[in-house]
């Protein structure tokens, strides 16, 4: 098992935004979570990123303890995320952007930064080139100079993808990667989630409204409403569930 | 007459792009390294300019020293430090007392490199300190934490009796000269680059454009705060001690928040985020002042005025978050380039 989540809960003041939280991830696995605004998807996201410390419940990856963990340590452990508003160092470099995600990977010590000393150059040349490497996957090389508040909104997206992926994870969360995009990005995005996972050698967990999307790739599917977890299970199951059926579109309706 | 103001504009233009031709010519930095060192030695030497000039070329160099190294925290990181004046004190008494109580006078033009060196390091050590609350405040919380240190180093230095208390230390000796000025401006500027463009400084950068996203793309910030918060009061601290040497006084009354304050002036000036901003700053501002002198008190008025105008037409400073082709290393500006030549060389001979 890769990921493990048990009975993760969190507080806000006396608000319980996600209670029993539990989820079994298997290496490379595709898990969507859906669930109404507001229902705790991306709180799980901090939680499991570290960005929030759970009141309570265990998360490990490989066994290790992530809770308690800085956010810096869980990434380097190999947990990247995306974010449902992009979150670009916007007046840095395209090349800059992707170079930072290779923070805990560098293998000179400030002295030699300082002087410009030892592993220096080789290393920069190595992160340089490793970075472009990566930005030549995603179709971005030409813009590696470029301010990346500089790019549109379709390629801003990719780049964040890129940069989560120069840290070099095993598990992937995607943040409502299809928000602002018309069904034909939806349907080129979909590919492209398939073909990541398949060339990085990932496990996926994503947070998506886009039902078309969430149900044509994702293997797994788990439904949160108010903290809870609703239900679980394949999307063909999910689809004709009662209770996800209430939550979303109240009494009677159909998905 | 008509024809005047476009054949200004004209030479403005032309001189502009001269401008842009020098700065952006790496070939020319190392000779001007090498001539400003040996005018650095010649002047004083053969009194090729009087006193007073050299004095102001002096002082120049000392607020290179400090806006470039303010920059780092204020610019670069995006934080809000006005603490910057107490980091130069304790520079200046550690240097002052070892060259006034402590080492024997015929032996302290000697040994003075180690004793800035040994105010630098007074200074990074207290940085230290100051760092620790910068892991939990930022912003207008850690501009007021700075200032609550600025206080405390100048209470400190007023109570304590052995080093002059309000009375400060009398008869430093004139220890600074010109190319000891000129040889740790370029040691500043040179450290201070190699730092930002290393993964730690753009750890740094990151931190200024989105903190939670840079811990999640795995950067230590903690590890580069104090990094950053080290390396800055160790210049500082290197700015006092030679401060203290050609000033040849030092009292707490120098190191208030009006000092804190001309550093802040010269950083938003010159431009954040940039080393040949934080230069262009430092050396506008200090002749700025003595040129504006026969304006008595007015010129007070007048420099924050500047202030305020740039503030409104260009918020970043003159050069904010640009940087001459002269500071950035060669391999940094044609990465992509060279990444892409490599490319093209491997798929030919693959085809």
């Amino acid at each position: 098992m890769l990921l493990q989540a048990k009975e993760v809960t969190h507080y806000f003041g006396g608000l319980c935004a996600v209670s029993n939280f539990n989820l079994d991830l298997e290496p490379h696995e595709l898990v969507g979570i859906i669930g109404p605004n507001g229902a705790g998807k991306t709180t799980v996201f901090n939680l499991i990123t570290g960005v929030y410390k759970a009141s309570r419940g265990s998360i490990k990856i490989d066994g290790v303890e992530l809770v308690g963990k800085t956010p810096n340590q869980i990434t380097a452990l190999g947990i990247a995320r995306t974010f449902q508003n992009i979150r670009l160092f916007k007046d840095l470099s395209v090349l800059d952007n992707v170079r930072i995600a290779n923070y805990s990977q560098t293998k000179y010590n400030p002295v030699e930064a300082l002087f410009h000393l030892g592993r220096y150059d080789a290393e920069e040349k190595r992160m340089a080139e490793h970075a472009m490497d990566l930005l030549a996957v995603f179709k971005l090389q030409d813009y590696a100079d470029e301010a990346s508040k500089n790019l549109p909104y379709g390629l801003q997206r990719r780049l964040e993808i890129a940069r989560a992926l120069a840290t070099n994870p095993k598990i992937l969360l995607l943040d409502e990667p299809a928000a602002g995009m018309n069904p034909n990005e939806i349907g080129q995005l979909m590919e492209f989630i398939g073909w990541i996972r398949k060339e990085f050698d990932l496990t996926i967990i994503l947070i998506e409204h886009q039902m078309r999307l969430v149900m044509g790739i994702c293997e797994r599917l788990k439904v949160l409403d108010f903290g809870a977890t609703l239900a679980e299970g394949l999307p063909k199951e999910i689809q004709n569930n009662p209770k996800v059926m209430e939550a979303y579109l109240g009494e009677g309706g159909d998905l | 007459m008509t024809n005047q103001p476009s054949s200004i504009k004209n030479w403005i233009e032309r001189l502009g792009a001269l401008w842009e031709k020098i700065v952006s010519n790496r070939k020319l930095l190392p000779i001007l390294l090498v001539v400003g060192l040996l005018f650095s030695f010649a002047i004083p030497q053969f009194g090729l300019l009087n006193q007073y000039v050299v004095l102001i070329m002096i002082y120049v160099g000392i607020n290179i020293i400090l806006s470039t190294s303010l920059n780092l925290i204020n610019g670069y990181m995006g934080e809000f430090s006005v603490g910057h004046a107490g980091f130069m004190a304790v520079g200046a008494y550690v240097s002052a007392i070892l060259t006034t109580k402590v080492i024997p006078a015929n032996l302290a033009p000697w040994l003075f490199p180690l004793v800035v060196i040994a105010g630098g390091v007074g200074a990074g050590l207290i940085g230290i300190l100051v760092a620790v609350p910068s892991f939990k405040t930022r912003g207008d919380y850690l501009a007021i934490v700075t200032l609550a240190f600025l206080m405390i180093v100048k209470s400190v230095i007023e109570n304590i009796e052995a080093i002059g208390g309000p009375r400060g230390i009398p008869g430093v000796t004139l220890l600074t000269t010109l190319p000891w000025t000129f040889i740790w401006v370029v040691i500043t500027v040179w450290v201070i680059r190699n730092f930002v463009y290393s993964n730690f400084g753009r750890g740094v950068l990151s931190i200024r454009e989105d903190e939670i996203a840079s811990d999640l793309m795995s950067v230590n910030s903690r590890q580069v705060k104090m990094l950053a918060f080290v390396i800055s009061s160790f210049f500082a601290g290197v700015a006092g001690a030679l401060f203290a040497h050609v000033l040849q006084f030092i009292s707490p009354r120098v190191f208030d928040i009006v000092k804190s304050t001309d550093i802040l002036i010269m950083v938003y000036l010159g431009g954040i985020g940039s080393i040949a901003g934080s230069i262009l700053g430092a050396v506008i501002f200090t002749i700025l002042l003595e040129v504006l002198r026969p304006l008595g008190m007015w010129r007070m008025v007048l420099m924050p005025l500047v202030l305020v105008i740039l503030m409104i037409y260009r918020p970043r400073g003159i050069m904010g978050l640009r940087e001459f082709r002269w500071f950035v290393p060669g391999y940094d500006l044609f990465a992509s380039k060279i990444w892409r030549k490599k490319k093209e060389a491997k798929d030919a001979s693959a085809s």
